[in-house]
């Protein structure tokens, strides 16, 4: 065993150190999360929504479903 | 070194009395009972000595990390030089030398914290042998599936499939990010 001592352990504010490691932890953890979730998924999808309906003809669209066969309210015109 | 255990002679009914009949036993045959009871009881009490000490039922020593002080020092029986430590013990603590600190600490306790804290090879072994059980599980399903499950349904044979894409796609199913969000209405074909 040896005859040097050891230096002294930190012995008062243990708890305060770990909340406030723990709350700035929590605190970057979740806006990341949050501004990661904006940013890749919220935001590209708006977008998407915007980019289809810029240019869409719904009427155009309807007309190619009729022909394909797929409604029970109206038939394809050759039928 | 004690006397034997004796059990308390077997309490039977009465002959005649089941115990199916026992919740409407008359009051004769309960009194009966309650009498033959009473009377092996007191031969049970005559019979017995002190029961025999367990080793298991007296404080114990343990080394654990939410029982920093157990109930009894790991030393039971001190030899020579323990003894002669535990008299220096009782005068001044600082003529103690380290080692002597030390021997005292270790008549007390058994193994120190960094001791009893220390980790084990013993996590390879449960993550050998879950993967080997999970891949026995594996061979188990694959012969199920080959020996016990019946033929798929014929929805799921290539013909069909091509179908029911060619109507998802007529229908327009999810057309801005999801299935004909892929289909180049165009070329019909697949995007690039």
């Amino acid at each position: 065993m040896s005859s040097t001592l050891l230096p002294k352990p930190q012995m008062r504010g243990l708890l305060a150190k770990r909340l406030r490691f723990h709350i700035v932890g929590a605190m970057i953890v979740s806006v990341g999360c949050a501004l990661i979730y904006k940013f890749g998924v919220a935001e590209p999808r708006k977008r998407a929504y915007a980019d289809f309906y810029k240019n869409y003809d719904s009427m155009k669209d309807f007309e190619a479903m009729k022909e394909a066969g797929v409604f029970e309210s109206v038939q394809p015109k050759n039928s | 070194m004690a006397t034997p255990h004796v059990p308390c002679p077997a309490l039977r009914p009465s002959a005649g009395v089941t115990f199916q009949t026992g919740a409407r036993m008359l009051a004769s045959r309960a009194f009966n009972l309650i009498g033959k009871r009473a009377i092996s009881t007191s031969i049970c009490m005559r019979g017995h000595g002190i029961a025999k000490v367990e080793d298991f039922s007296l404080p114990n020593y343990v080394d654990r990390r939410t029982i920093p002080l157990p109930e009894v020092e790991y030393v039971k029986n001190l030899s020579a030089e323990q003894k002669a430590l535990k008299e220096k013990e009782k005068a001044s603590w600082s003529a103690l030398s380290i080692d002597e600190k030390v021997g005292l600490y270790h008549i007390k306790f058994n193994e120190t914290f960094a001791e009893m804290n220390r980790g084990s090879r013993e996590w390879k072994t449960v993550v050998g042998g879950i993967l080997f059980f999970i891949g026995f599980t594996g061979l188990i399903v694959i012969w199920q599936r080959m020996y016990v499950y019946g033929p798929i349904p014929h929805t799921f044979s290539e013909e069909w499939i091509a179908m029911q894409t060619k109507r998802m796609l007529d229908m327009r199913i999810n057309p801005i990010e999801g299935f004909s969000a892929k289909w180049d209405y165009d070329k019909n074909e697949w995007k690039k």
